[in-house]
């Protein structure tokens, strides 16, 4: 089935598809080409915000795939996410150059503050960014291999797969939190200063974030679709429904859940890279388990097993904790609590579910 | 050299001359009030002399006043009256002073600063006052202060000090302080000239743990000139430091051991309510905190009985934590039987509804719940080796809950029921178990017991609403460690991995430690899916 076919079956991904293309191009003109006292601006801080979603679309995409098609529900995608936002924040380190506090030409501020006489060999090559880019890919693809090849081969599933991620982001979050690792303790890495030559505080370079932001979300929708009509997906849903009996078939289950599970590490790294630039720090907290399952309750919210409502769930969660930690800071957590009941007890299908339902009668 | 030269000569006809005088520690009740007294009026005299033997005289009355007039007058704090040379302590107001009679301890009310005249010092009696004041302390009624006096003065003894401890050893009864003195003696007799009395001094020291010990024997290796002397020392010190080794050793498998007890405490209800009914419950961490609340409530309303409050906060935080657990129970969990992923995320938003509901009512700062009196202090079992209370107590606990557990599932009727249920529900039901009422209370029994958890855990870290997120997921380890429905599993893997913790830690570092036991226990878990013990028959399938 080629993509093209297979987004003529998939409405709501068309209609999700075009509004994202269309906030691409229309969010940054609002912002860069509408003057200030018009009613149709758009803030930058407002278009940081929007770009802040995106990336969590794309984030949701990855849990998605896999819990959604698999049947893996990962705990620790937001190590995935933290590990590319890293990546990203190394490369940003490194272009402040001499001018952070200490003008350290070499040394980023915090290692200078550490008494750091030299660059840790992993610091080396994240001044170009072609190779920060290729970091943000390669590493969590790694770890999500070298997990997965353990977990899948030796059959660890449900429950205890779910721990053992929510166990791997929680070492990963003392691990960072350590001065030692040389990434910043729990202040991370923040007060960057331009990406590629262009200054991060200009509204042209936020727009190109946004819009990048954009691009990726669509690409990773249509990759993950592709994947998902495609045999090897209806393999990934057969694997989700009766695990064993694929494996009696013939089927490499391993390989298979291997395989998607590295493919929606890399995607999560990739939103996590373009999720630093925007919010302009990243910090150990993104590995906190509690980060991890956030992300998925949106899927959860939005509907798991379709692609647009993984997306639609994160923008609407996501929208819900922007506007309560302003106006109810004590009831986040309450609802975000209440969201997470209620779902599973009375919409396992999401949001979307509800207007599928009617779309089937 | 000298030291040595001075002692050996000086050393018998002191001792001599010490025995023919009464030991000061003799003096007692108005005999000692009445030396007191003699030395207070030979302090007025301006001369020095007259006051270093005033000095002498206060120090040796025993009297229990002796010790604050003398730290008095090393203050520079003791004024003599113009008119009538009584002596006073004084506070200064201004031109004035208020004063207070040295003797009598009575306030004497306020006077012109011209009325009173400063009983002045110079170096010598400052080191002479210095020095009798840690004798008062070596005279001292208490053992305890005895003991510690010894042990200070163990860290700089000089030759003077041999015949203060002469003195001591022949008056002393007790037997700490007695060893103490012993090994002050022997050290002296490390420093003298005869080889002899080197050797006999370090057959003495043999085993002895103190540590002014091994520095001693480590000076003297390096200085020893005569050979046997300085190859017993060399076996002295390394019998020693085997032995300092191995208590160490001790010490750390006391410290796992207590983690560990803190990890089953916390892992036990989890145990069950994973274990016996499969039901992921991710706000077992909450129950804990719950618990941890009640104590804290309930030492609110009993401040002046912090212990009884404790042992009151035990049942309390048990049915305040139980009964949390059946409500969530039969609201939501009951509702998602078969579906462990649903309940995993159903629980967590109950965990972050618990946490916030807390933190709204507590406020979100640390509360801090007292120890009792009886479980702070640490039991000092040698020099090097000592054990808190607090843990040792907790150590305790964390075995009778598991023993008191593991009697109920398998004695009791209930107990019964609940293995039957986990066994094989529907045989169970067929032969007339109310299994629902039976997955009703095996949750409670589990959350209660993570109340009782939350008790304990009070005792030694801060209550705050992020209490149970801290042990959430070492709790999971400890359980999927042990084996998953498997009370011993959970014993044994819950110490294993506090053990495991604390002898990785020196190397390492602590959060370091902590990653690599996550780190292993995810290797652990690929290789063996169903723990240490799995379980065995249909039911471990």
């Amino acid at each position: 089935m080629t993509l093209f076919q297979a987004l003529k079956t998939d409405r709501g991904g068309m209609i999700t598809l075009t509004i994202i293309a269309l906030a691409t191009v229309v969010v940054p003109v609002c912002n860069l080409l509408v003057p200030e006292s018009n009613p149709f601006h758009v803030s930058t801080f407002t278009m940081a915000l929007l770009g802040k979603y995106l990336c969590y679309g794309l984030l949701a995409i990855g849990v998605d795939l896999v819990w959604g098609y698999l049947g893996i529900l990962s705990l620790g995608h937001g190590a995935f996410f933290a590990l590319g936002g890293y990546g990203m924040g190394m490369y940003l380190m490194r272009q402040i150059g001499s001018r952070g506090v200490y003008g350290n030409p070499l040394l980023p501020d915090f290692m200078v503050f550490l008494n750091w006489q030299q660059l840790p060999w992993f610091w080396h090559g994240f001044q170009w960014f072609w190779f920060a880019m290729l970091m943000v890919i390669l590493v969590p693809a790694l770890l999500a291999f070298v997990f997965g090849w353990f977990a899948f081969r030796s059959r660890v599933t449900g429950v205890y797969l779910s721990i053992m991620t929510q166990a791997l982001t929680y070492a990963l979050l003392l691990a960072f939190y350590r001065n030692e690792m040389g990434f910043g303790g729990n202040n991370g890495l923040t007060d960057f200063k331009d990406i590629l030559g262009f200054s991060l505080q200009a509204d042209t370079t936020r727009a190109g974030l946004f819009i990048a932001s954009g691009v990726a979300l669509m690409f990773g929708y249509l990759s993950c679709l592709y994947i998902t009509r495609s045999r090897l997906g209806r393999v990934c849903t057969a694997i989700r429904d009766q695990e064993d009996r694929v494996r009696f078939i013939g089927y490499r289950v391993e390989n298979v859940k291997l395989w998607i599970f590295t493919f929606s590490a890399v995607l999560a790294g990739i939103a996590g890279a373009l999720y630093v630039p925007q919010v302009g720090i990243i910090n150990p907290n993104e590995f906190s388990p509690l980060a991890s399952i956030e992300m998925v309750v949106w899927v959860a919210v939005g509907g798991r097993a379709t692609l647009y409502g993984a997306v639609a769930g994160a923008l609407l969660v996501n929208y819900a904790k922007s506007y309560l930690t302003v106006a109810m800071p004590d009831a986040w957590l309450f609802a975000l609590g209440a969201l997470f009941v209620l779902v599973t007890l009375f919409l396992p299908r999401g949001v979307t579910g509800l207007l599928r339902k009617k779309e089937v009668a | 050299m000298t030291i040595r030269f001075y002692l050996t000569r000086a050393w018998l006809p002191l001792l001599f001359l010490l025995l023919s005088v009464p030991p000061a520690i003799a003096v007692s009740g108005p005999a000692a009030e009445q030396q007191l007294q003699q030395g207070l009026a030979r302090l007025v005299h301006g001369n020095f002399q007259e006051k270093e033997a005033a000095i002498t005289q206060i120090a040796t009355s025993s009297d229990p006043k002796a010790k604050e007039i003398l730290e008095a007058l090393l203050a520079g704090k003791i004024y003599r009256l113009k008119k009538d040379n009584t002596l006073v302590y004084t506070a200064r107001k201004g031109a004035k002073a208020d004063i207070i009679g040295v003797l009598s301890g009575n306030a004497l009310g306020t006077v012109k600063k011209r009325a009173i005249k400063k009983i002045t010092i110079n170096n010598r009696l400052r080191g002479k006052l210095r020095g009798q004041l840690a004798l008062i302390d070596l005279h001292s009624s208490d053992p305890k202060q005895r003991l510690a006096a010894v042990n200070k003065l163990i860290k700089t003894l000089d030759p003077a000090s041999a015949i203060t401890l002469e003195t001591l050893l022949q008056t002393e009864k007790n037997t700490k302080v007695r060893e103490a003195l012993l090994t002050a003696r022997a050290i002296i007799g490390l420093r003298t000239d005869s080889g002899e009395r080197r050797l006999q001094a370090l057959e003495n020291l043999q085993g002895n743990l103190n540590p002014a010990v091994k520095n001693e024997l480590t000076s003297l290796i390096a200085a020893e000139k005569d050979k046997t002397v300085r190859l017993k020392a060399v076996a002295t010190l390394s019998s020693i430091e085997s032995e300092i080794a191995f208590y160490a050793l001790l010490e750390k498998i006391f410290f796992g051991l207590s983690l560990g007890s803190v990890l089953v405490l916390a892992a036990i209800g989890l145990a069950i309510t994973f274990g016996v009914i499969g039901v992921i419950n991710m706000a077992h961490g909450e129950l804990i905190m719950l618990g941890a609340y009640t104590t804290y409530v309930i030492q609110q309303f009993m401040p002046n009985s912090i212990g009884l409050a404790l042992f009151l906060a035990i049942p309390a935080a048990f049915i305040v934590s139980a009964l949390v657990g059946i409500l969530i129970e039969r609201t939501v969990i009951r509702f998602l039987y078969g579906r462990p992923l649903e309940t995993l995320l159903a629980t967590f938003g109950i965990s972050l509804i618990l946490q916030q509901s807390v933190r709204t009512i507590f406020s979100p700062l640390n509360r801090s719940v007292s120890t009792p009196a009886w479980m702070s202090g640490s039991l000092q079992l040698n020099p090097v080796l000592s054990l808190t209370t607090n843990r040792m107590t907790i150590l305790i606990f964390a075995l009778l809950v598991f023993a008191g557990l593991y009697i109920t599932l398998k004695k009791s009727s209930i107990g019964l029921q609940v293995r039957a249920v986990a066994q094989n529900r529907s045989m169970a039901r067929a032969m007339g178990v109310k299994a629902a009422r039976v997955d009703a209370l095996t949750f409670g029994l589990g959350s209660g017991i993570a109340g009782i958890a939350g008790v304990a855990l009070s005792q030694l870290t801060n209550v705050g609403p992020n209490l149970g997120q801290s042990y959430i997921i070492d709790s999971f380890m400890v359980v999927v460690f042990g084996g998953v429905g498997n009370l011993w599993g959970t014993l044994v893997g819950g110490l294993t991995l506090g053990v495991a913790n604390k002898f990785l830690e020196p190397w390492t570092g602590a959060v370091l430690a902590k990653i690599l036991i996550l780190v292993f226990i995810i290797l652990f878990i690929q290789k063996r899916p169903q723990g240490l013990f799995p379980q065995k028959g249909r039911a471990g399938a």
